[in-house]
């Protein structure tokens, strides 16, 4: 019996403590900052959101597709948390091909909340040409779909510098401190001053690049919150059936003797 | 089998005893003398059942919202992730169960090894356990190709090729298992429809390796045989089954800590990209469970031997109750043998830590001489060591290293006579 507290303990520190270090392992060599989702009750940054939302469409949204957003998602629990009318209203942005119609004509009209992020592009060969041969990947999952997650984001965001001496780049390629491979298509995206934000707040690269990437985290796992939420109250209800258990097994066995 | 016989107390239970005892068989199930002094290493055989009921329950849900299609797999999951009620936590349930059914499954099968619970007369519950051993992996491989992810893909493409090294009906095997001439839409609908049977022939392997297991009884960490039922045995229920919930609860706690704060982390992000057949990743790597193998698999040079060690690695484990020749079953006794299973445990970590690792320079020194290593310790260190090894006096009863202190050695000769 008194081994199962060292077991216990053990395999505890153990998971946590592999646990901290893969995750630090991944981002050791990258730029980061105090991401509000992180950890055991992190949640997203409403206003953060709304922003990287902002950053998205005027920005990211020329080449980048989301394929998996609604509209509607927008405006649901947990992510940007627009009200349904601003939601409305930004669908009502934008374009989608519907039909076909009675008449068996297919028809443009506003998007509506049902309806998934317009694609940039027709197709991904279009894609693909229009950005120099290189494809600009959906942001959906991409947060989670890259080794370092939202740190890799954000660094790469901000990770634009000169080549360093005696690389040579070919035209349209740049130098990247911390993209795979230091070569990117992709030109610089973020720089002072390109968006406007709605509340004030002073849209500074380090700022875009945080909102924008905290809204491809959110993208990525829209249902954070409610996974740590959740999570919170089953360990804490596992943690007390535990001791239930235990004192109804030290009860039962304490009838077996001898003591093994 | 239980020794006496159980009648019903009811006329209807009686009567339908007679026809169909179940009854009968749950009664034994409840009576099922168990030894006292199990430890908490064998409440992993319970812990595997749940595991093995949880992959299945939360499968099929899984199932009724994936799309087995290579254009439409990676969508649907996305789909179960995003749409699905609680679909995240399912699948995320469903995708870290894997990882804990092996880390689960490791467990129990290293402390098999540790206190011989696979000699005589246990040999057959080894052998079916290896075979359900088997088709997890076989299972855990399927399963992993399914959200059609670039690991997925390339994971499917480097094992799947593995066939293609048998001589002169590599290609046509590799073709057929394909249903073309590649990775394709027909390999992700056959791989789909095998996942989803093979869980069933493991649930009846289970039940059988439970039957298996109740004609001998349990082993014990003492590893010696016990009159049942006896003063050195407990029923199952409820002292067993208490034991196997409250360490069910202690696995569930580290198991939701990894669905609810880390549910990625054993995965690989690459898996997040869909599948592109032009593209391949930088590193391919298989789930951790499997590294070991491919460790094994990667240090021979030649492609054919290097799959025959893989399958032979696995196969050398079917085989170790005729390979280990002690007679004594726990390391407890076995003074010398319990410092060689300490190193090959830390030789398999070595495997599994190389089997992540490119494949080059000193990794594969290293994995070289640790694949090595581990045919050394089943091939001829276990043989020759049961031969050799001067083996610690085995007390005669559980109760007895407890009341009496070291066991009679006069006793001990006699017992030896019996057998």
């Amino acid at each position: 019996m008194k081994n199962i507290f060292k077991l216990i303990t053990t395999i505890f520190f153990l998971v946590i403590f592999f646990n901290q270090k893969a995750i630090t392992e991944e981002t050791k060599n990258l730029l980061s900052t105090d991401w509000s989702f992180k950890g055991y009750f992190g949640k997203f940054d409403r206003a953060a959101l709304q922003r990287g939302y902002q950053v998205y469409t005027e920005v990211c949204a020329s080449c980048h597709s989301m394929k998996y957003l609604s509209y509607r998602n927008l405006a649901e629990e947990g992510g940007p948390e627009f009200s349904e009318e601003e939601a409305k209203a930004i669908a009502a942005n934008f374009e989608v091909t519907d039909g076909p119609n009675d008449d068996g004509e297919m028809f443009t009209r506003p998007a509506k909340l049902s309806d998934k992020f317009v694609n940039p592009y027709q197709n991904d060969k279009e894609a693909i040409a229009s950005n120099g041969g290189a494809y600009p990947p959906d942001m959906s999952v991409l947060v989670k779909a890259r080794k370092g997650g939202a740190d890799y984001v954000y660094s790469v965001l901000l990770g634009y510098e000169d080549p360093p001496s005696g690389i040579s780049l070919d035209d349209g390629v740049y130098y990247n401190k911390y993209m795979y491979g230091n070569n990117i298509k992709m030109p610089k995206p973020l720089s002072d001053g390109m968006v406007e934000y709605n509340d004030g707040t002073n849209a500074t690269e380090e700022q875009m690049a945080k909102d924008v990437v905290t809204f491809l985290a959110w993208s990525a796992e829209p249902h954070l919150e409610a996974r740590h939420k959740i999570g919170f109250k089953a360990i804490v209800y596992l943690v007390i059936l535990s001791i239930l258990v235990y004192l109804s097994m030290k009860r039962l066995w304490s009838r077996i003797e001898p003591k093994v | 089998m239980s020794d006496h016989n159980y009648v019903p107390s009811s006329k209807i239970g009686k009567w339908f005893n007679d026809r169909l005892p179940l009854l009968s068989l749950s009664a034994h199930l409840r009576e099922y003398p168990t030894p006292k002094n199990l430890n908490y290493w064998w409440t992993f055989g319970g812990i595997l059942t749940f595991c093995l009921i949880a992959q299945i329950v939360t499968g099929i849900i899984l199932a009724m919202h994936y799309v087995a299609h290579a254009d439409l797999a990676f969508d649907s999951v996305e789909h179960i992730m995003r749409d699905v009620n609680y679909g995240w936590l399912i699948r995320y349930v469903h995708s870290n169960g894997a990882s804990m059914f092996f880390l689960a499954v490791y467990i129990h099968i290293f402390r098999a090894l540790y206190y011989g619970s696979y000699k005589s007369p246990r040999e057959v519950i080894w052998i079916i356990g290896m075979i359900i051993y088997l088709l997890m992996m076989m299972t855990a491989f399927m399963g992993y190709v399914l959200p059609w992810g670039q690991m997925s893909f390339w994971g499917a493409t480097v094992i799947t090729n593995l066939f293609s090294a048998i001589p002169l009906a590599g290609e046509s095997i590799t073709n057929w298992l394909w249903g073309g001439y590649a990775v394709d839409n027909p390999t992700l609908t056959r791989f789909f429809s095998l996942h989803y049977l093979l869980p069933f022939l493991i649930l009846g392997l289970v039940i059988l390796h439970i039957w298996a297991l109740h004609v001998p009884g349990n082993n014990n960490p003492v590893g010696i045989d016990l009159k049942k039922p006896s003063k050195d045995t407990v029923p199952f229920h409820p002292y067993i089954v208490v034991k196997d919930l409250f360490a069910l609860l202690l696995f569930l706690i580290v198991f939701a800590f990894f669905v609810f704060y880390s549910p990625n982390i054993l995965g690989h992000s690459d898996n997040y990209i869909e599948a592109n057949p032009l593209v391949t990743p930088a590193h391919i790597v298989p789930e951790w469970y499997l590294l070991p193998f491919y460790a094994i698999l990667r240090s021979v040079p030649d492609k054919l031997l290097g799959v025959i060690a893989m399958f032979a690695s696995i196969f050398i484990l079917v085989i170790l109750p005729w390979l280990d020749t002690s007679k004594v079953r726990s390391a407890i006794f076995r003074p010398i043998y319990k410092q060689f299973y300490w190193i090959l445990i830390i030789d398999v970590l070595i495997l599994g830590y190389m089997g992540a690792m490119p494949a080059e320079g000193t990794y594969l020194l290293i994995a070289r001489v640790a694949t090595a290593y581990y045919f050394v310790h089943f091939l001829i260190i276990l043989p020759v060591l049961g031969r050799i090894e001067k083996t610690l006096p085995v007390p005669l009863s559980i109760t007895e290293p407890v009341l009496g202190g070291s066991p009679n050695p006069e006793m001990v000769k006699k017992r030896e006579l019996y057998n």
